[in-house]
């Protein structure tokens, strides 16, 4: 359906999450192509953020796997999955507040980088060298995400929509090829949100990456996805272009309620 | 730009402590080796009383193992309750390395001890890094099976290491026929250090300060190193938000056994040198409240900054070893009265971390951004009740 394997960056086979009595996630199938834009919707419960958590490993599937190319990550620890190359913002900011945004942008290269407590200590060449090249890569993406003048400054001092932007920069250093973004546009207002489709089209393009979507503000997801999956209850109910779930009727029913859909439900 | 002049404002500051450190240590040096002795009697009275070369060099040792526990807890946030159960393998490892204790094994190297002596001989330098090795062993050891705990838990586990660690040596004695630590006699004497030939007894305090002083100095070198580099950043980012600092590809495990292994082995320098101080080990000096004082050492001088932790560890010590006592003598003195002023220490410093943590939670010389963060909360709080009150 989404074309060859080899085009596929992530898989997420039949996940089912359950959380005691209560099925989170129920037989999820789902294709990340390569450098596509996806966005996965669906009605607040409906069981988005756990599929994420599972993707990047925070949660373990009840069952159904996850493969990364030709690799099963399901049972990878989170660190090893972010290391791999699948990076994520969160819906709920969570910056390092009390570190600059530079060195935010510098935790996640902590897996690309070598030096070891000995040649922190005695800062061996290769460590002062890969230290430099460090500071330059983290200014550069900060540059690129348009916050290259608060380097120096706490995440924490920094207004909103930059600690929105530096939770980009700071995945983009993991140098994923996979970019979940978890409501990435929540809190903004309309002429930023549209900033933010170009913004999201930007980083597919510069950085060679599949970006995946949570995301409730409907214009984004329209202007900015190639392909929408749609949740509800955990189960997904849909999948295809922007212009068929805009006329997908069990879709305008999950979100409207039964009376506003035009079909009935099965 | 901003960050440009961020970094060398930061390093200046820090430059400048270093300097400040390295004046006052050799000043007080000098005083103590060359001048004190020519001063007259009144004054040297006064010196011994309330500033004797032992307070200093005691605080000296208290000082390296807290900023051992400063990278521990301050750096990486993990709450540490049982810090001294390395000062005591450190103390052992001196009690080990450098006396006639083990009666049943000769060896020697690089010793100050003669050659015919039984035990085993190795020279302070060797029995160091030895210790640092062991103690660094046993701090992954003890953390490891805290890691899958939050904050609270982890508390509580090395509070039990803590104490489980001096009461192995206590009873010590006789494991299955070994005598490991000589039970509550402890190990005494050690042997001396040699330094450039020379001999340091037990009452060479001026170069034993001086040598403290430089251990002090490479622990305070290690954690600021260590501390603007790859691991730094992991360990401050494991203290911000350790679920976001795993997605951004941080081995959780891996970087909090490397803070507990680096800490550790700063509380086993700390612990050799304090054998050297008072020329033996004895299992009954390690006890719980040692690590109490040296978390207050670290809360009072300001958690994450290792100059603060120096500041804070003197003056605790101080109090502790020679301010308690010689203000109780005074007192006793001029009043007439007869007050043990040494039993009040833990009201004082109960007393005083209180206050400190209603006033100036980040320490008396905070790390910035740690001040940041402490008085976030008290903003809102006015706010509110400024609202309240309207």
């Amino acid at each position: 359906m989404v074309g060859h394997s080899s085009e596929v960056a992530l898989s997420a086979q039949e996940i089912t999450v359950q959380f005691g009595g209560l099925v989170a996630v129920n037989r999820v199938t789902f294709d990340i192509p390569k450098k596509s834009v996806v966005s996965l919707i669906g009605p607040n419960g409906a069981g988005k953020t756990t599929f994420f958590n599972v993707l990047t490993g925070l949660y373990k599937p009840s069952s159904g796997r996850v493969t990364y190319g030709d690799r099963d990550i399901t049972d990878l620890a989170p660190h090893k999955i972010a290391e791999s190359g699948i990076a994520r913002t969160f819906q709920n900011i969570r910056l390092f507040g009390l570190m600059t945004a530079e060195e935010n942008v510098m935790v996640a290269m902590h897996s690309h980088l070598k030096a070891g407590i000995a040649a922190t200590i005695f800062r061996t060449p290769a460590q002062r060298r890969e230290e430099r090249q460090a500071h330059e890569d983290a200014r550069e993406i900060l540059e690129f995400v348009g916050i290259g003048k608060w380097v120096g400054e706490y995440a924490r001092n920094l207004s909103y929509g930059d600690q929105r932007r530096l939770e980009v920069a700071r995945a983009l250093a993991l140098r994923p090829q996979i970019l979940l973004l978890d409501e990435p546009t929540a809190g903004m207002n309309p002429q930023e949100s549209s900033r933010f489709v170009d913004f999201v089209h930007r980083i597919r393009e510069a950085r060679d990456l599949a970006i995946l979507l949570i995301e409730h503000d409907m214009s984004v997801v329209m202007r900015v996805s190639e392909r929408i999956t749609v949740l509800d209850r955990g189960e997904k109910i849909a999948e295809g272009s922007p212009a068929e779930i805009k006329s997908n009727a069990r879709v305008i029913e999950a979100y409207l309620g039964k009376a506003a859909g035009e079909g009935k439900r099965l | 730009m901003a960050r440009a002049q961020k970094v060398t404002g930061g390093e200046r500051s820090q430059r400048r402590w270093a300097i400040g450190f390295s004046i006052a240590a050799l000043l007080v040096g000098i005083l103590y080796q060359f001048v004190v002795n020519h001063l007259p009697f009144a004054l040297q009275d006064f010196v011994s009383a309330w500033l004797p070369a032992t307070s200093l060099n005691e605080a000296l040792v208290w000082v390296i193992c807290a900023l051992g526990l400063n990278i521990v807890v301050g750096y990486a946030g993990l709450l540490d309750l049982g810090y001294v159960a390395f000062w005591a393998i450190g103390g052992y490892s001196a009690g080990w390395f450098m006396s006639d204790f083990f009666t049943q094994w000769r060896f020697h190297a690089g010793g100050a001890s003669p050659a015919k002596n039984q035990g085993l001989h190795i020279s302070f330098w060797g029995v160091l890094i030895i210790a640092a090795l062991i103690c660094a062993f046993f701090g992954i050891l003890i953390g490891a099976p805290t890691l899958r705990l939050k904050s609270d838990y982890i508390a509580l586990v090395t509070l039990g290491f803590g104490e489980i660690i001096p009461q192995v040596f206590v009873n010590g004695e006789n494991i299955a026929g070994f005598n490991l630590s000589n039970g509550s006699k402890g190990i005494s004497p050690v042997d001396n250090i040699s330094l450039f030939g020379k001999q340091l007894g037990p009452f060479d305090l001026g170069w034993k300060y001086m040598i403290f002083v430089a251990l002090a100095a490479i622990m305070v070198f290690i954690s600021l190193r260590l501390r603007s580099g790859r691991l730094g950043r992991a360990w401050l980012a494991i203290r911000e938000d350790e679920l976001a600092a795993s997605m951004m590809g941080v081995p959780l495990m891996r970087t909090k056994l490397s803070a507990y292994a680096v800490g550790a082995s700063a509380g086993g320098i700390g612990g050799v040198a304090f054998a050297t101080y008072v020329n033996g080990v004895f299992a009954d000096r390690f006890n719980f409240s040692i690590s109490i004082i040296l978390l207050a050492m670290v809360v009072l001088g300001g958690m994450g900054n290792v100059w603060g932790v120096i500041v804070g560890g003197v003056i605790v010590a101080w109090v502790n070893s020679t301010g308690l006592p010689s203000l109780g003598d005074a007192v006793n003195n001029t009043f007439n009265t007869n007050i043990n002023f040494p039993s009040y220490s833990f009201l004082l410093f109960g007393g005083v971390l209180v206050l400190m943590m209603l006033f100036k939670r980040e320490g008396l010389f905070p790390e910035s951004r740690l001040k940041l963060m402490l008085h976030e909360g008290d903003e809102e709080e006015s706010e509110t009740s400024s609202v309240v009150s309207k």
